[in-house]
């Protein structure tokens, strides 16, 4: 058990929008709320999994909607209780501790928003090791656990309660009711206990941001770039696979999510080669030439080639300089079910998955191979 | 003959420039920036006026580019109390006014602010019914506590009609003379930094009549009684006097934008990449249509962030003085470090100890400057390396800023122009002229009047023509009100942009506007 100060919050939203993949939304907002709820209520307890004991009933509060209206419309403040108040009505118990559903600019934030308000522990664990667009896509439903009941509500201390047991169709229901509220809504959801979340969820993201965003508060104190890059490689147990420039974009908006395609030309000991990302919403497949070196689930990250910060999608512009990062995902998405439902194929990507460190391996092998 | 002068004031000199009818220089100036500013602005109005020989009363256009603002922001000096009035509780208390604001400048805009009930939704619908009982009491309040107001309601990008209502009821309140910021004439969408830019509007308002008053006064001193005054804009065009006193944030980063609009107009081009160097930074902006691309990126301004527009400038540590090392593995850094103003006496071409960019052009013989034999001794292979990676550091940040990967071509201004020789990879063509030195001045005597009018429509609703031909209108009009003669005015840029993830075909229309000099 540790207090979150305010640099823990920043370096907690430097270190999600690392992990989110590319999306997960702008964190200014998110680590704005968080930073003013902490001033208002006092610093946030983090509870390691290990603390939380088995039978705590334990909810995540999170932020849905189009991120744009969020930069204009943010909350209140006082949904989260509101819905949290209306979900322990239904479950009939207390909710002793949150956690966060994804690592990710907004939502990485919240619970740590209700944390300070509510005087309620959040646990050091997620339910996707990194952002995802979908409720459904989480490690706690591939494990068998339920969504609902979800209660949504909005700064005018409206509230709704979505309760269907199928994953998909709680994703549909909440995104017509967010737009009804304004094109973004709070919710809570995902209940589950102290026990189910340690053991299905992924444990530890919430440190794991914060060592990350402590690094790259920290780039300019390193001999070179090179030295913090090595070492954000070992905290994240990634791997580099390109120095790149961004020389074309395309950006296609189809039914509130953003899909895109980034074309990098090599840098660097890189010089002369290609290379091209696929993203919707979430960074999804990086090739190297014909080479594809990292899929969903695994984790492709861009980080600025001078300053190692995360370059999230509504970031990306021609000339810009960036490392190419693939990180291992957590192993819960490595078995069928998890692949069918985060990987390649379901973004429509006529790829199998494998391993982002077996793919790198092989690719370093052959190069080896090629200069011989 | 009618003439027009122009300075623009910069971190390190004070430029002026006179232009005739045919916009052809007839005297330009280079003096040192001083630190009152006003003495410096004199200082160049009486050094061009003597060089020029021409009357002062033939000069009937003047125009002032400007730091004031900014300085008075970085130093916390003479900055107004205000009171922030936000539309849209009760949604938005989850980050109140002045949030990771640093504490000294809050204490000095007394920090007071009141979240009331209004705003609308993204799609227009109203948020929650504006309560004028509520504001009343509020502004009431504020009687004597405030000088200053700034208002800023959710999604007003889409309707200012309550921004508006809040300045009616404000003026009924404390006075017909209270100033007043609406948000959705000064920023962009996003609440916060918005909120910021309109704040720090209305704090400069006492800022923005020093100056004014100061700049016709000195011109008046000088003879100067019959021009049109005008201040630059930050988008490349000039406002009035009374335009300028509601806007004075507009005035920050016309330096910039100055030097790339003097730079078009020497070279004749439309579109290009401008290379600015100077004594010590150089800046790279992108010149489209005529006029400099704007930021997409928000701008910190004495520690707070605002999204007021701005040119896209890339600025990197490297320019005439730059301070050229070798190091212990041989290599050779350049910059960031410079001698400044002071080159003429610390460089080693000038007979001082301190090697600098200037002094590399010297030796390649692609510079005339002080006594060449004075650096006759240098290391060849010093000489090289250094030239090499002067190139190396232009070539990229040229490349960071080029719209795409085709070449471009590239106008080259500036008083430290002379470190660059040849051709640079990734530009077609090089522009230099004999002028590019006092670039910015140029640029500040050139301007039109300019108007920009920005708005959220859903063209779900709206229909798309419509949405164009109202947002038009609105900019020629806020051209009009900038100063320009109202028939002369003609659009220049239509923008739009989709608001992602946002339902309705959510769109941003921005037009820019531009109109001849009364």
């Amino acid at each position: 058990m540790r207090k979150l100060d305010i640099p823990a919050i920043q370096h907690i939203a430097t270190g999600a929008a690392l992990m989110g993949a590319g999306g997960g939304g702008n964190p200014f907002i998110g680590k704005l709320m968080a930073i003013s709820a902490v001033r208002q209520f006092g610093p946030v307890t983090l509870l390691d999994p290990s603390e939380v004991p088995d039978d705590a009933v334990v909810s995540s509060p999170s932020g849905i909607g189009a991120p744009a209206v969020t930069l204009e419309k943010f909350p209140n403040g006082s949904e989260f209780k509101l819905a949290m108040k209306k979900l322990e009505d239904l479950l009939g118990k207390p909710i002793t501790a949150v956690f966060p559903i994804e690592a990710g600019g907004i939502n990485s934030m919240m619970p740590l928003v209700v944390g300070a308000q509510m005087h309620l522990p959040v646990v050091d664990a997620d339910g996707m090791g990194r952002a995802f667009p979908e409720l459904q896509m989480s490690t706690l439903v591939l494990a068998g656990h339920k969504i609902c009941p979800i209660v949504m509500a909005d700064e005018k201390g409206n509230s709704v309660i979505i309760n269907t047991d199928d994953p998909h169709d709680a994703e549909k229901f909440a995104r017509a009711i967010t737009v009804q509220m304004g094109a973004t809504a709070q919710s809570a959801s995902d209940t589950t206990t102290g026990k189910a979340l340690r053991e299905d969820g992924v444990t530890g993201i919430m440190t794991l941001c914060e060592k990350i965003g402590t690094l790259l508060s920290a780039v300019s104190q390193y001999p070179t770039v090179a030295d913090a890059l090595q070492d954000l490689l070992q905290v994240t147990h990634g791997y580099h696979m390109m120095t790149a420039k961004i020389t074309d974009i395309r950006h296609v908006t189809k039914g509130g999510f953003n899909f895109g395609t980034v074309i990098f030309n090599g840098l660097d000991e890189d010089q002369g080669h290609t290379g091209q990302l696929e993203f919707q919403n979430e960074n999804i497949v990086f090739k190297r030439e014909d080479t594809v070196l990292a899929t969903a689930p695994d984790i492709i990250a861009l980080v600025d080639t001078e300053t190692l910060m995360p370059v999230t999608n509504e970031m990306l512009h021609y000339g810009k300089r960036v490392f190419v990062l693939g990180i291992p995902c957590n192993p819960k998405w490595r078995t069928p079910a998890g692949i069918k439902s985060v990987g390649p194929r379901y973004f429509k990507y006529d790829l199998d998955y494998e391993p982002v460190e077996d793919r790198v391996k092989a690719f370093r092998s052959q190069t080896v191979e090629a200069v011989k | 003959m009618k003439y027009r002068l122009g300075i623009d004031v910069g971190g390190t000199n004070t430029d002026a420039v006179i232009l005739d009818e045919q916009q052809t220089v007839v005297a330009s100036i280079k003096t040192h920036t001083t630190a009152d500013i006003e003495s410096g602005i004199d200082h160049a109005i009486a050094g061009v006026l003597a060089e020029s020989g021409i009357a002062p009363a033939d000069i009937h256009w003047a125009m002032l580019g400007t730091t004031q603002a900014t300085n008075a922001i970085v130093e916390r000096k003479e900055l107004a109390r205000v009171g922030v009035i936000r539309l849209g509780y009760p949604a938005t208390v989850a980050i109140p006014p002045y949030t990771e604001w640093p504490d000294d400048i809050v204490q000095i805009l007394s920090g007071q602010y009141a979240l009331v009930h209004g705003g609308y939704e993204y799609d227009g619908q109203t948020l929650t019914i504006m309560d004028d009982d509520e504001l009343r009491e509020v502004l009431t309040g504020w009687q004597g506590k405030v000088d200053a107001l700034a208002v800023v309601g959710v999604f007003s990008a889409l309707n200012k009609d309550q921004e508006e209502h809040v300045a009616a009821i404000a003026q009924e309140t404390l006075g017909a003379d209270i100033p007043v910021s609406l948000s959705a004439t000064i920023g962009s969408i996003g609440l916060i930094p918005r909120e910021n830019a309109t704040i720090l509007n209305a704090a400069l308002y006492k800022v923005i009549q020093r100056v004014t008053r100061g700049f016709s006064e000195a011109l008046r001193q000088r003879g100067v009684n019959d021009a049109t005054v005008y201040l630059c804009q930050n988008d490349g065009t000039v406002m009035s006097l009374d335009f300028a006193a509601q806007y004075p944030i507009l005035t920050i980063g016309s330096g910039p934008t100055n030097s790339i609009r003097g730079a078009a107009y020497l070279a004749q081009k439309k579109n290009a990449l401008v290379l600015d160097i100077g004594g010590t930074t150089s800046d790279i902006g992108v010149l489209v249509n005529n006029f400099p691309r704007e930021s997409s990126k928000g701008v910190e301004v004495g520690g707070v962030q605002t999204n007021f527009r701005m040119p896209d400038i890339l600025s990197i540590g490297l320019g005439g003085g730059s301070i050229v090392r070798q190091h212990a593995d041989g290599s050779v850094t350049v910059g960031p470090d410079s001698v400044g103003y002071r080159i003429t006496e610390q460089a080693r071409c000038f007979g001082g100890d301190v090697l600098t960019a200037t002094d590399i052009a010297v030796r390649l013989g692609n510079a005339a400057l002080g006594d060449p034999s004075l650096v006759t001794d240098l290391d060849d292979d010093l000489v090289q390396k250094a030239a090499a990676e002067i190139r190396r550091m232009l070539e990229e940040a040229i490349d960071k800023m080029k719209p795409s990967a085709e070449d471009v071509d590239l106008i080259l201004v500036g008083g430290g122009m002379i470190i660059v020789h040849g051709q640079l990879t990734g530009t077609a063509h090089t522009y230099t002229d004999s002028h590019g030195g006092v670039a910015n001045a140029i640029g500040a005597t050139i301007a039109q009047v300019g108007g920009q009018y920005e708005k959220l429509y859903q063209y779900a609703n709206v229909d798309r023509a419509k949405a164009i031909a109202d947002a038009t209108a609105l900019a020629e009009r806020q051209a009009a009100t900038a100063g320009a003669i109202p028939e002369s005015t003609q659009v220049v840029d239509v923008e739009e942009i989709p608001l992602a993830y946002a339902p309705g075909d959510t769109t941003r229309v921005k037009v820019r506007a531009v109109g001849q000099l009364k």
